[in-house]
């Protein structure tokens, strides 16, 4: 019975992903296909719940349907909503996709059937990681063992993107200003539910950022969600007064600051004569190192990707002035 | 007992007509405004309503204490996000059409055979 549900519910949510995408395809108001792509990603984000993977689900609700989101909309401010329909058909690019599409298809045929026990995965990596993260780290939630601590190398990396990200933007647009006069007009009815929502959401984000050793979440969803605290405020309140609370020139510093907290834990442990980012060093017991170690990183991981999340917001939202 | 589990049937019941109703009319209405006001319902009332009739037949627990803040949160920020959609789509320049509903109404009775 149970089995026969889970089925029904991964059949209906896969059928609503294709839905959307034929619908986000056929659409040529660039606002609908936007927040078709936000429904596609809260869709997604069931799928990983239902697959058990929590912080994948909580990432892909926080930056695909809620920051990729707002980010499009300011986006398209500056683009305008109609897509330029060319109605040109190309027999060579449906060729391509098609072949891609085949080639694809053709490769699920090795892969493992799903929940498989005896799947290359569930032989050689993940025992030892569950063991080792008993063992070595004792935090219960493996994923932000294996995040923080066995992977921390590929993590630095993926926190460095994101910075490089943020100044890819910044360098492209600027950080953009606003005109005192385009405030949004102020409502009531918004101004009053917001106030309490946003504290909410910042003492979510708190809670999110230093509950990631025992729970789902961690520094990338804690990041995202503090950050749209701020986006939440520049929106009903106005964002001059949001540039008065985190004036736009210190995001790139708080950035900085976030990778560079990263990278000096991992140095710190260079200096005990062990390897880049073994936290073992930074405490005489190995196994409350590894507490500080993760805490560390994670605070550093935080702090980069809410400032450069907040960051893009500026540039995207504020007005440029090499237009 | 019996109360209870009757209780969180009735809820489940109300819940499900009003998910239902909600669905009908966000396909079957004929603007963006009567079908904003049909949707809202299944966010506001309904899907708090599915909730209670759930904590209702599982009983008090601590997941239960958590659902009851979703519904607090539902509760205040889904009228509210009707409002702030149907405040942009008047500022949009969206009018609901008035002006035609009395123009139906005028055709209707010009229709009726008399």
């Amino acid at each position: 019975m149970i089995e026969n549900l889970h089925l029904l519910i991964n059949v209906f949510l896969l059928a609503f992903l294709v839905l959307i995408v034929f619908a986000a395809i056929n659409t040529n108001n660039l606002f609908v296909a936007t927040m078709l792509f936000g429904i596609f990603s809260f869709v997604t984000a069931l799928l990983f719940l239902d697959l058990d993977a929590v912080d994948v689900a909580f990432t892909e609700a926080a930056v695909g349907a809620g920051f990729t989101t707002v980010l499009m909309l300011s986006a398209l401010r500056l683009t305008g909503a109609f897509e330029n329909v060319k109605h040109r058909q190309s027999v060579l690019g449906l060729f391509i996709v098609v072949l891609t599409g085949a080639a694809l298809i053709y490769g699920t045929a090795d892969f493992p059937r799903m929940g498989d026990p005896n799947s290359a995965v569930h032989l050689n990596l993940a025992p030892e990681f569950i063991q080792l993260t008993q063992e070595k780290i004792d935090i219960p939630n493996v994923v932000t063992a294996v995040l923080a601590s066995f992977r921390g190398y590929d993590t630095f990396g993926e926190t460095v993107v994101v910075f490089s990200a943020g100044v890819a933007v910044l360098l492209l647009l600027g950080m953009g200003q606003v005109e005192p006069k385009k405030e949004p007009e102020q409502n009531v009815v918004l101004r009053i539910v917001v106030k309490p929502i946003i504290a909410l959401i910042l003492i979510f984000g708190l809670y999110v950022q230093f509950h990631g050793d025992f729970g789902a979440g961690g520094g990338f969803q804690a990041g995202v969600i503090f950050a749209s605290a701020f986006i939440l405020y520049s929106l009903v309140f106005g964002e001059s007064y949001t540039r008065k609370v985190i004036p736009a020139a210190i995001l790139p510093r708080l950035a900085a600051l976030g990778v560079l907290i990263y990278g000096v834990t991992g140095l710190a442990s260079l200096l005990f004569d062990k390897p880049f980012l073994d936290y073992n060093a930074l405490s005489s017991n190995p196994v409350s190192g590894q507490h500080t170690g993760i805490l560390l990183v994670e605070a550093g991981v935080g702090l980069a990707v809410f400032a450069t999340v907040l960051l893009i917001f500026y540039s995207f939202s504020g007005v440029n002035h090499n237009e | 007992m019996i109360i209870i589990s009757l209780l969180s049937d009735f809820c489940l019941l109300i819940g499900g007509i009003f998910t239902l109703t909600g669905a009908v009319g966000l396909l079957r209405l004929p603007n963006f405004y009567t079908r904003l006001h049909a949707a809202s319902v299944t966010e506001s009332l309904a899907a708090p309503l599915l909730i209670i009739g759930i904590i209702l037949d599982t009983g008090f627990t601590l997941d239960s204490a958590k659902l009851i803040i979703i519904i607090i949160i539902m509760v205040v920020s889904s009228p509210t996000i009707t409002h702030a959609l149907c405040r942009a789509a008047a500022h949009g320049g969206y009018a609901p059409d008035m002006q035609k509903k009395k123009q139906r109404q005028a055709d209707n009775r010009a229709k009726e055979p008399k």
